[in-house]
């Protein structure tokens, strides 16, 4: 499962409304215990595929590299990252398949249609190497922050 | 030097998020980590030996591909490396 508050939620199907008709990407930050992805906080990046940015992103180690010393300062591990698709189904394809390294990570989708963001899932990499990984839907509990009371 | 494990890795090094290596160069780091965790080895090189194309090795903020001495470039205990699966996709 993925566990993630209602701003960050927000904020990650917002970037790819900013971004359309290109793809948006970010890294999630956060703990994994116990088969729960809980995220603490979504960290924009840039996309470097300025080639073909409406349909391929990619993040430059270097980036994710800033982003893990980042979270490391906080406590926090990369337990995912997220990216959008314009004008394409929330369901992950045979690239997002083919690049997808991180074992144990969520991968969350969100499908832009002309500019507004619809449908977002998530799909945890499962497995212990290349040759036996697979994607599987993820639940994502979305859950409302609390506000303290005078 | 501290070499920095992603989340992916850690279970092949006791869970620990950075691995403390004694070495010279790039290579020697590379080497003692992969000795002190020999299941980590198929995870960052191919049958062949290379080190995986999705796997990326940064010498503190330098890419280890694109340094003059690559994996021979020599170290310090005050450097750091990085190992980075690389993160990419589209529709």
């Amino acid at each position: 499962m993925l566990k993630l508050s209602e701003p960050i939620y927000n904020a990650l199907r917002k970037h790819g409304e900013e971004t359309y008709p290109h793809e948006c990407c970010g890294v999630l930050l956060g703990r994994s215990e116990n088969d729960v992805n809980t995220v603490e906080d979504a960290m924009r990046a840039g996309n470097t595929r300025t080639d073909a940015a409406h349909n391929r992103y990619h993040i430059a180690p270097q980036e994710l590299i800033k982003i893990q010393r980042q979270g490391r300062e906080r406590g926090l591990d990369i337990v995912g990252f997220y990216h959008s698709h314009p004008d394409h189904p929330a369901q992950w394809s045979k690239t997002d398949f083919a690049e997808a390294h991180w074992l144990g990570c969520s991968y969350v989708i969100t499908a832009v249609t002309n500019g507004v963001a619809q449908q977002t899932n998530s799909f945890l990499l499962t497995g212990t190497n290349e040759d036996d990984k697979s994607f599987e839907d993820e639940a994502i509990q979305v859950e409302e922050l609390v506000t303290g009371r005078c | 030097m501290k070499i920095f494990i992603p989340t992916p890795l850690r279970v092949y090094v006791d869970k620990q998020d950075a691995v403390q290596v004694e070495a010279g160069t790039v290579g020697q780091a590379l080497n003692a980590l992969t000795t002190q965790h020999p299941d980590l080895k198929k995870h960052l090189y191919s049958d062949e030996g290379k080190l995986r194309a999705f796997v990326n090795v940064y010498l503190n903020d330098e890419d280890v591909r694109y340094l003059p001495e690559k994996e021979a470039t020599t170290v310090t205990d005050a450097d750091s490396l990085s190992i980075i699966p690389s993160i990419a996709g589209g529709c």
